[in-house]
């Protein structure tokens, strides 16, 4: 029994504690507080919610974790969506077919790339600091996407698009399956291959890591780079789903993206962090939002909890470190 | 003379750049290079550079604080609403609620960090959350337009006709932000604690160990700013004419970005209260200057994106170095 009890401690891992308990308080405390929060509806609303915020939460994760950030996810999507949006305008509009949605589609994906790209070699070869680098291509793009749209929306697509952000495939939500098959990679991507071996390495220690033979300017490129790709992936869910696109859309969604990364155990300094345990708190933060949501509050406060949740959170870790060293010195 | 350049290589350069710029403006311009037209900035920049000096501190002090343009619109709420309470009041009252509720507020940060040791951005990116959601909750984004009569007036401290008819004038958002640009530069430049702000930047356990307190380091750092953003607040309102909960989200990034740009460095220990007033400047002179010649407004941000990318490219890169790596490339490596 305590075998399994540690084998299933290693595979979760350290970082699990944190969101894996507010997962169940979160279940128990709205479980007993409102009668239809067990429900199929909640965990609908869910898995529709779910995905936007997931998937720019997976694009801030890889630059957190070589302990950087990329303030310019929310504005790398909407520029994405805006390139579609382009796509189809300039071939039909509403009369688009499939070839051409997927063509608008790539070429979002191009952009999303060149976005991460260039933050990628301005921050590995001039070293500047990540924040500042992605603060100015966020500005850089927000302004880019006011100055093509004039601040309106930007609607009118072919219908075959409103079941990839609305329709679902065997009672499963398009956009969950895509953010899901996205959390995979994203996992497989960290665990498996030397690209994520070296985003953990050059968190830690970028001098050791450089030193130790890495080429770690192409890794933080591609890190971006890779960012990049994932901000344009959500800024195509967020097409389909709203069904229009506006600069500005989700941008309330920057910090609490930080907020998820920081909630699923992940070091604000880089080089520790795994992609479940940030699935676990993006599922946790979604559950509080649509429980207070049942219980008659609005978003707002929801937004409030979050942040009470992440503070409640990290004191907890203080507590048990204090508990823990404690231990330690009556062990001695 | 070359010592300074070399001690202040980044205010030297961000002057030189706006000093290449203004004169551009001014041959591009008819308004540009006016007493008025510089007038206009001082007033447009006051709260920003309020805003930037508060944060300066805390970057010295090797923090980061994402939270305090949320506080400054609490700040503006609950001193608008004191004010109806206490039945109108005047600059002083306003002031030292305004000023007082920011300190709060801050050092709601500054615990945090402190005493359970969070590092300062997650802090402050909770903090963040919780006074915006609960602002938001609490005011259900419903805008105060009913100020008191002194806080609306606008106060001219300075006022002159030119040649050409038109008024050049000071206001009192000017005077408010010279005070406590010169109080912050007093503060980490003429007092010891200013200068065991920076040695706690830039080793904070060499600083414990030489004796500094830690805990008094954070809550005067946040403390500050608080104090800066209380005061930014109420002089946003006052400009503004009105209190709108969230016409400052967003203005964190804005200021940060500047503050960077002016030569603080992220991780403590560095920046100065020059550097910083030019960063805010060097962005503003750049709106104003593309207003003036006509450029869409929408492509602002734009523009100064992609100035600011440009700088710190450049000013973290040597152009030889530059160079030597598209020599690398072509030497087909």
């Amino acid at each position: 029994m305590t075998t399994i009890l540690e084998r299933v401690k290693t595979a979760l891992g350290p970082e699990m504690a944190g969101p894996g308990l507010a997962f169940v308080a979160v279940v128990l405390v709205f479980g007993i507080a409102s009668p239809q929060f067990l429900s199929a509806a909640t965990f609908g609303s869910v898995a529709f919610q779910l995905p936007e915020l997931g998937l720019l939460t997976l694009a801030m994760l890889l630059p957190i974790l070589t302990g950087g950030l990329n303030l310019a996810i929310t504005f790398t999507a909407n520029i994405a969506g805006l390139t579609v949006a382009w796509v189809l305008r300039e071939n039909g509009g509403v009369d688009a077919g499939v070839g051409i949605f997927i063509a608008g589609c790539l070429l979002a994906l191009l952009v999303g790339a060149a976005s991460g790209v260039v933050m990628g070699l301005v921050i590995a070869f001039t070293r500047a600091h990540p924040i500042l680098v992605s603060l100015s291509m966020m500005i850089f793009l927000r302004g880019l996407g006011e100055f093509l749209t004039r601040g309106g929306d930007i609607s009118g697509f072919p219908a075959f698009m409103g079941p990839i952000g609305h329709g679902s495939i065997a009672g499963i939500p398009v956009p969950l399956i895509v953010f899901i098959v996205c959390v995979v990679g994203w996992h497989v991507l960290l665990g498996r291959t030397k690209l994520g071996f070296n985003t953990y390495m050059i968190g830690s220690n970028l001098e050791a890591t450089r030193y130790s033979g890495i080429n770690t300017r192409k890794a933080i490129v591609l890190v971006y780079t890779l960012s990049g790709v994932m901000c344009a992936i959500a800024g195509i869910i967020m097409l389909a789903r709203f069904n229009s696109v506006r600069i500005g859309h989700g941008e309330s969604y920057l910090l609490i993206t930080v907020l998820a990364c920081f909630l699923g155990g992940v070091n604000p300094f880089g080089g520790f962090g795994r992609v479940i345990p940030v699935f676990v708190a993006l599922v946790v933060l979604q559950l509080l939002s649509s429980g207070l949501n049942l219980i008659g509050a609005n978003q707002h406060l929801a937004t409030a909890v979050w942040g009470i949740l992440l503070v409640g959170v990290m004191i907890l870790r203080w507590v048990a470190s204090k508990i823990r060293i404690s231990i330690i010195r009556r062990g001695s | 003379m070359r010592s300074l350049i070399r001690t202040h290589a980044t205010e030297f350069s961000l002057l030189a750049v706006i000093v290449v710029i203004s004169t551009v403006l001014s041959f591009a311009t008819a308004n540009f290079f006016s007493l008025g037209n510089a007038f206009d900035l001082l007033n447009i920049s006051a709260v920003n550079i309020i805003f930037a000096v508060g944060l300066l501190v805390v970057l010295i002090a090797g923090g980061i604080d994402i939270s305090f343009a949320v506080a400054a619109s609490v700040v503006q709420y609950c001193a608008a609403i004191v004010l109806g309470w206490i039945g109108g009041g005047g600059w002083i009252s306003g002031l030292l609620i305004a000023g007082s509720l920011g300190v709060l507020l801050g050092c709601v940060n500054a615990f945090l960090i402190h005493r359970f040791r969070i590092i300062s951005i997650v802090a402050t990116i909770s903090t963040f959350n919780i006074y915006f959601g609960l602002l938001m909750f609490f005011t259900r984004g419903v805008s105060i337009y009913d100020l008191p009569d002194w806080l609306t007036d606008r106060v001219i401290l300075f006022e002159r006709e030119m040649p050409d008819g038109t008024w050049i004038e000071i206001t009192l958002p000017v005077l408010v932000m010279a005070v406590c640009v010169v109080a912050t530069w007093l503060l980490i430049t003429r007092t010891t604690i200013g200068r065991q702000l920076y040695a706690f930047g830039d080793n904070p356990e060499g600083a414990r160990r030489f004796g500094i307190n830690i805990g008094a380091m954070q809550f005067i750092a946040f403390g500050w700013l608080g104090l800066m953003a209380g005061i930014g607040g109420l002089i946003q309102a006052h400009y503004a004419q009105e209190v709108v909960p969230n016409a400052l989200y967003g203005r964190e990034l804005d200021v940060l970005a500047a503050v960077v740009l002016g030569g603080a460095r992220l991780g403590g220990g560095k920046g100065s209260v020059l550097g910083c007033v030019l960063g805010v400047l060097l962005i503003s002179i750049t709106q104003n200057g593309l207003n003036l010649m006509g450029v869409s407004p929408f492509a602002f941000k734009m523009i100064v994106g992609a100035i600011i990318l440009i700088a710190i490219t450049i000013s973290n890169t040597r152009i030889e170095r530059l160079l030597a790596f598209v020599g690398e490339k072509g030497a087909g490596r």
